[in-house]
């Protein structure tokens, strides 16, 4: 269990993180939901520890991973951590990989770098396919050669999973992987990312500013709004009965007809 | 259209500037194992003499033969500046990467000496530092080793601080990758098509700054030959042997042009 109890975290004076508590799960998509700024991202940079050094974390906040604190963990631990326990997808594939090193050469980077014992060339080589093979990547023979520059955005994000995953982490952070894309492209790395996770029992938390890609996808969804969590539940209840007015907003806020109906209909029965 | 045909003038700069120092590249490697004459034996009969069939270049006042003082002097500058951008170079991007990527109070501080450094007139301070090594290619090597620093670790520095935030960088250090490792194995290769600038400017410098030393006199000293003391020596004939004076300063000119185009040309690649 990954638990994130009453994390706040300042700028000088200003709080981005407010109180925020939220538990992922292994095997479960917790959703993270809110508009720009609302501190969804900041969460999971504090999550990796890679908050950048004027961000303060608050006294009596905590992060544990299975029991584990994270909080006020040295660098090396951290390292040690990152990757193996829990690795990050991030939102622009466009720069999220090294655009001066070959697809290959950057998962085998990855592997290199968790410490594990490498036997020979060829069994790197072996992991690395496997890993673009299961990230549903075309041709991934051919891929394996290639440069960043030389692939599509959903390509990228394909292998930027893989990379994410090879080395079997418990959890994956993903913060709006899908936000750069088209929708079909979007679809099938939702598809990816759900396979992913009922293969190894992984814990997604899935950061995003699109509700309605939860649906169906997300065990629990939290609602971010400020720095603060302002509802959490499961998929039914957020959609079907949110209690906060601004959880309200946000799915009136989704083009669908029959949905906004239901909302306008909860709204008036209270 | 437009586009296109400016592309078409840089892609010639950046050609002929390759030809022009590929050209002096092996020039240099010429004059270190094989010149027509002695560059420095001298011969009374043959002074001033104007360039002819025996020696292109002409003579000069001690009948010594130019083109091969010219040949030597090519590669003499060109090892002081081959020398100097890899002293310079090599120093100034681990200065620029270190304070770049860690940033606070020591890169302040760092960077504080840079722009002294940088704030100096660059010859005056050549000419401090010989004054107290004493003069002598070593020593002129040393001085613009020294102070060709700061322009390599500045523009290092911002490449740093340019990519340190990038989210391959984060992805990096998310796998488990130490500094030094994202610095010279994540970051560095992006940067060298900076770096390729700067070093091809650094040497245009160079082989000014070494020029221009010699023609003071603080540089390569007599009777070794460098394009900047041949200079300096001519002077004095300039009216009566004006080809002692044309031919290094020519020469010094096709050089630095070279370099010129040639970072030009990478410049707009």
């Amino acid at each position: 269990m990954l638990e994130i109890d009453n994390l706040t975290v300042e700028f000088g004076t200003k709080k981005v993180l407010d109180g925020v508590s939220l538990t992922a799960e292994k095997g479960k998509v917790l959703g993270i939901v809110g508009e720009s700024g609302s501190g969804k991202t900041m969460t999971a940079l504090a999550v990796m520890g890679l908050l950048s050094p004027d961000a303060r974390v608050a006294e009596g906040s905590s992060i544990q991973l299975d029991g584990k604190e994270l909080i006020g963990l040295p660098e090396k631990k951290l390292a040690a951590i990152r990757g193996n326990d829990i690795a990050m997808i991030f939102q622009e594939p466009m720069t999220s990989l090294n655009p001066t090193m070959r697809i290959g050469r950057q998962l085998e980077e990855a592997l290199r770098l968790h410490g594990q014992k490498i036997p020979s060339k060829s069994w790197l080589r072996e992991k690395v396919m496997e890993a673009l093979k299961e990230a549903c990547l075309p041709e991934p023979e051919k891929q394996y050669d290639r440069y960043p520059h030389e692939l599509s955005g959903g390509m990228r994000q394909r292998v930027m999973i893989a990379m994410g995953t090879i080395c079997r982490p418990d959890y994956l952070l993903c913060d709006e992987p899908t936000t750069a894309l088209d929708v079909t492209t979007e679809k099938g790395i939702l598809e990816l990312i759900n396979r992913i996770r009922t293969e190894h029992n992984m814990g997604i938390i899935f950061i995003t500013h699109d509700l309605k890609l939860l649906r169906g996808f997300a065990d629990k969804v939290a609602v971010m709004c400020k720095g603060k969590v302002v509802e959490q539940g499961s998929v039914e209840q957020i959609f079907n009965a949110p209690v906060e007015e601004y959880t309200r907003r946000l799915i009136a806020s989704i083009p669908d007809r029959q949905h906004r109906r239901n909302v306008k209909a909860a709204g008036a029965e209270k | 259209m437009a586009e296109k045909r400016t592309k078409v003038k840089k892609n010639i700069y950046f050609r002929v500037g390759l030809g022009i120092t590929l050209f002096f590249v092996v020039l240099m490697f010429v004059g270190l194992i094989y010149t027509p004459y002695d560059p420095n034996a001298m011969n009374s009969s043959e002074k001033f003499l104007a360039p002819c069939l025996s020696h292109p270049m002409g003579t000069d006042n001690f009948g010594r033969d130019i083109f091969s003082r010219v040949l030597k002097g090519i590669s003499m500058t060109g090892l002081v500046a081959v020398s100097t951008v890899a002293i310079g170079g090599t120093i100034g991007t681990i200065i620029g990467a270190l304070t770049g990527f860690y940033g606070g109070i020591v890169d302040e501080i760092v960077m504080r000496i840079n722009d002294t450094l940088n704030g100096f007139p660059s010859i005056l301070l050549a000419l401090v530092i010989v004054s107290i090594l004493g003069p002598g290619k070593y020593n002129v090597i040393l001085a613009l080793g020294i102070l060709f620093i700061p322009s390599f670790a500045r523009i290092v520095r911002s490449e740093y601080i340019n990519y340190k935030n990038r989210d391959f960088v984060k992805s990096a250090r998310l796998m488990g990758a130490g500094s030094l490792r994202i610095i010279f194995l994540h970051i560095f290769p992006n940067i060298l098509p900076t770096l390729l600038v700067t070093i091809t400017i650094g040497f245009n410098n160079a082989v000014l700054a070494e020029a221009g030393l010699s023609y003071l006199g603080i540089g390569i000293q007599p009777p070794d030959a460098s394009l900047g003391s041949m200079l300096s020596d001519a002077q004095s004939y300039l009216f009566s042997a004006p080809w002692y004076a044309v031919m290094p300063g020519m020469t010094i000119v096709l050089f630095v042009l070279g370099f010129s185009l040639l970072s030009e040309g990478i410049c707009s690649k």
